[in-house]
């Protein structure tokens, strides 16, 4: 044995109009967890598609075991032992989990037909060994985020993966679910499995990992070991400065009450939610992935059904409003699974962040090109995000850069009340604090804000006040002097009254 | 939205599989529905002989809805295949008296798979959407067939050709036997050969398709082929059972054949669909033109009916599957 599986020297890789990929080296030894970090398009997605056969590099060697090789196709890298589990999950809702652990690979005889029964028996012994709880017939659309990713990390059992990459792989789980998949990923490195691990959240990188390679700009900037690290050294490397902890709260100066509910319930996902929200107010509301949080407010704008409650929009009430209505009255939702919502993905960044509201760049019926794209190099600026221009096709952009233009597109709008759904998630730690400006600038415009979050520092950081939410019930409320960490905390972590009453 | 945490609850006892088959192809319930209502309606409805005439009617659209099905899981839509079809039906008549009659059907059959070939690659290479490529197709090829025709019906002269089509199984023409058969095949690809689950994984997830190492374009390329040389088989039996090749053969057939197969379940999206479904879709609309035509509906009233049917099928679907929301 070699102690080192998969090493990658001098890879270069070009796409029009940007060096993705600069004489990349990098390696990965057999039974540990290495960490891949760096800005949005710094260049980690394209490092991995490039191994997983998705892309060719444009020259240097991958050695795969000690020999050079060249991965020609996924395919090609699965059968290798490569497997990369991707930003976006990768599956075909339709087909069965057994169908899509062997998705393009399935076994077959000569003649193009499948045996079906080894490829049954086979998922089945791969699920089993990952201890899943589901079977290799069920239809995969009808499982959970966590299940599905669970199918992609069989495939690394089915095909007997020497590495396995996980290219943000904790975006929408809840911490229950993540701390399974590290449980998975410790499984896996303990059976001699070499892993990347890419993701933006910082804690996660120290918790896991190994070794840690900073990526930017298609160079890398260092590999070092993460117990001989601190986060200051790693974002120095990231983004060439250090991030003091330091957030732009909007001034205090309240106005009007815009929004308020009172005993909104949806059986099953929350109950007996009341609060409001003033002009120029960002409320926050903090809790644990599944506690409820998104559900509140998508019942407030009319994407799901409420069973009960009451609503009053700038002091009157009103019936609960339907999706339409709430656009027309002035209420904007960013929810946390951005890529549905998304963007028209062969237009530029410029087009799309003016899309949904073209009457704000438009006098008449004629387009206002300059204020459209002085608005694009306004947050394209403030947001440090990565194109070639205001017209690159947003398909052709880094999974985070997608996610700034989704962003962009809602925070140039002008609406009474903004929600804001998890809007740091999938974003480079550079840009979360611009991010939190923004927040900002808005209320103080005299928008009313309402920001999701489960990352404590910036529920902390943006917010006036801060709802914390457990198990589908609002537990507290906080503002002032108590907004600490450790009131949070405990208020997320008790039994809401309302619930253990029951 | 409704996968929160849910596995579906998969009834395993043969009773609730049975209405599990029943919910997918609820088409099957509609179709012995309209047998029902029409049989009370006119008692020349239930006859041996109008069966067999429904059969066949049937199985010439229900031959092009096979190929249409398989595109359509591709998440692809072919328009041009009345014009294939009248393309290949004339020329497997045309060139008889200059090569015979087995040579003229080879060429017949040709012609349907060089242009389903020429549909598939336009598709797979140019990025444009299959509507627009085979809509062009559509127009072009009818011009063709105009132009070789002579605008004039040809005529076959060997009378030996028309009665090929002429063998009957019991109730069962050469056609609706070919379509059953060709149905039960395809099915079979569907769900037992790489090819099949090829397609439903191009057409649910095209990007989870390429990133698995799925050949994309070769795979929708060999669907458009099948489709175009389907269309050729049923301009072919079109041409034995008539006897003659008019320029106008299979005129807006292709409408009628996305219907059948949308009818059936099969999801214009893609990624979901079966033959099942579609031999169901097309005896459903076979009967349908039938039994209103035995009632002697005016024309556009039919019209009108089909197409509330249609609408009713589809509102149906999404209630009964909740397919369409992702
Ligand atoms: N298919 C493509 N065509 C053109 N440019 C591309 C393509 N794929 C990636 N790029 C560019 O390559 C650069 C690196 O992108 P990559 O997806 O590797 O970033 P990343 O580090 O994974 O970022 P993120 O954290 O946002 O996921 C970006 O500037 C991106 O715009
Ligand atoms: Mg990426």
């Amino acid at each position: 044995m070699t102690d080192v599986i998969l090493e990658v020297r001098d890879i270069t890789k070009t796409f029009p109009g940007v060096k993705a990929l600069d004489a990349v080296s990098f390696d990965i030894r057999p039974g540990e967890v290495h960490a891949l970090v760096g800005e949005n398009g710094a260049g980690k997605s394209t490092l991995m598609k490039t191994l997983a056969g998705l892309h060719q590099p444009d020259g240097g060697e991958i050695l795969y075991m000690g020999k050079p090789i060249t991965v020609a196709g996924p395919l090609e890298a699965r059968q290798e032992g490569i497997l990369l589990i991707h930003q976006e999950l990768s599956l075909s809702p339709e087909l069965s989990v057994a169908e899509n652990i062997y998705l393009g690979a399935w076994p077959t005889n000569r003649f193009g037909v499948l045996k079906k029964r080894e490829l049954r028996q086979n998922s089945a012994k791969a699920l089993k060994a990952l201890g899943c709880g589901f079977g290799p017939d069920v239809r995969v659309g009808t499982l959970s985020v966590a299940m599905q990713q669970m199918v992609e990390i069989a495939r690394a059992e089915a095909f007997r993966a020497n590495v396995v990459i996980f290219d943000e792989p904790t975006a929408s789980l809840t911490d229950n679910e993540k701390d399974q998949l590290f449980q998975t990923i410790r499984n896996l490195k303990s059976k001699g499995v070499g892993i990347v691990y890419i993701s933006h959240k910082m804690d996660e990188i120290f918790d896991i990992t190994d070794r840690i390679t900073v990526l930017r700009d298609g160079q890398v900037q260092g590999t070092v070991d993460t117990a001989g690290t601190d986060l200051n050294q790693i974002t120095r490397m990231m983004i060439g400065r250090t991030l003091d902890n330091y957030f732009v709260k909007a001034k205090a100066e309240f106005g009007e009450e815009v929004l308020r509910v009172e005993g909104l319930s949806n059986k099953g996902l929350f109950r007996d939610v009341s609060f409001s929200v003033r002009q120029g107010e960002v409320l926050g509301l903090y809790g644990l992935v599944g506690a409820g949080r998104s559900e509140v407010v998508e019942t407030i704008f009319g994407v799901r059904k409420a069973d009960g409650g009451k609503l009053w929009w700038n002091g009157a009430e009103i019936p609960l409003p339907t999706p339409r209505q709430s656009i027309d009255m002035g209420m904007a939702l960013v929810p946390e699974s951005r890529k549905e919502q998304g963007l028209v993905l062969m237009m530029g960044g410029r087009e799309n962040t003016s899309l949904p509201h073209l009457q704000l760049f438009s006098s008449g019926s004629i387009m206002d090109k300059k204020k459209e794209l002085e608005t694009y190099r306004k947050y394209q600026e403030a947001l440090a995000i990565k194109t070639t221009g205001p017209d690159q096709a947003v398909s052709q952009l880094s999974g985070g850069n997608q996610q700034k233009f989704v962003l962009a597109k809602w925070l140039c709008a002008n609406p009474k009340l903004i929600i804001l759904d998890e809007p740091t998630r999938g974003i480079d730690v550079g840009s979360k604090s611009a991010i939190h400006e923004l927040i900002a600038e808005l209320a103080e415009k005299g928008l009313a804000v309402i920001v999701i979050s489960s990352e404590m520092p910036e529920v902390l950081g943006v917010s006036h006040r801060v709802l914390t939410m457990s198990e589908g019930a609002v537990v507290a409320a906080f503002e002032g002097d108590g907004l600490t960490e450790e009131n949070l905390i405990d208020a997320v972590s008790h039994q809401p009254a309302s619930v253990a009453a029951e | 939205m409704t996968d929160a945490t849910t596995t579906s609850s998969q009834s395993t006892s043969p009773f609730g599989s049975v209405i599990q088959w029943l919910l997918r192809n609820h088409i099957w319930v509609f179709l012995a529905l309209t047998i029902v209502v029409f049989s009370l309606a006119s008692p020349y409805f239930l006859t041996v002989k109008n069966m067999s005439n429904i059969l066949t009617q049937g199985a010439f659209i229900g031959i092009l809805a096979i190929g249409m099905t398989m595109v359509m899981i591709d998440g692809e839509i072919d328009l041009s295949v009345g014009a294939i079809l009248a393309l290949a039906c004339a020329l497997s008549i045309g060139l008889q008296p200059v090569i015979g009659s087995w040579p003229a059907v080879f060429v017949g059959l040709l012609s349907g798979a060089a242009l389903g070939f020429v549909n598939g690659t336009l598709v797979a290479l140019s990025g444009m959407h299959s509507f627009i490529v085979t809509l062009g197709a559509l127009i072009g090829i009818r011009g063709l067939v105009f132009v070789y025709t002579g605008e004039n019906a040809l005529m076959v002269e060997d009378f030996a050709y028309t009665e090929i089509a002429e063998v009957y199984l019991g109730p069962l023409s050469l056609t609706a036997m070919l379509f059953i058969a060709l149905a039960l095949f395809f099915q079979w690809i569907l769900s037992s050969t790489r090819h099949g689950r090829e397609t439903y994984a191009v057409g649910d997830n095209i990007e989870a398709a390429h990133d698995a190492g799925i050949n994309v374009k070769r795979h929708k390329i060999i669907n458009f082929t099948l489709c175009g040389t389907l269309a050729a088989v049923c301009g072919i039996l079109l041409s034995m059972r008539l006897g003659t090749a008019e320029p106008n053969a299979g005129k807006v057939w292709e409408l009628w054949t996305i219907i059948a197969v949308v009818l059936g379940g099969t999801r214009l999206q893609g990624g979901y669909g079966s033959m099942w479904m579609t031999i169901g879709g097309v005896f459903t609309l076979a009967v349908l033109r039938n039994g209103l035509r035995l009632l002697n509906t005016p024309n556009y009233v039919e019209l009108m009916v089909m197409g509330a049917v249609l609408i009713l099928a589809l509102v149906l679907d999404k209630a009964l599957n909740h397919r369409g929301d992702h």
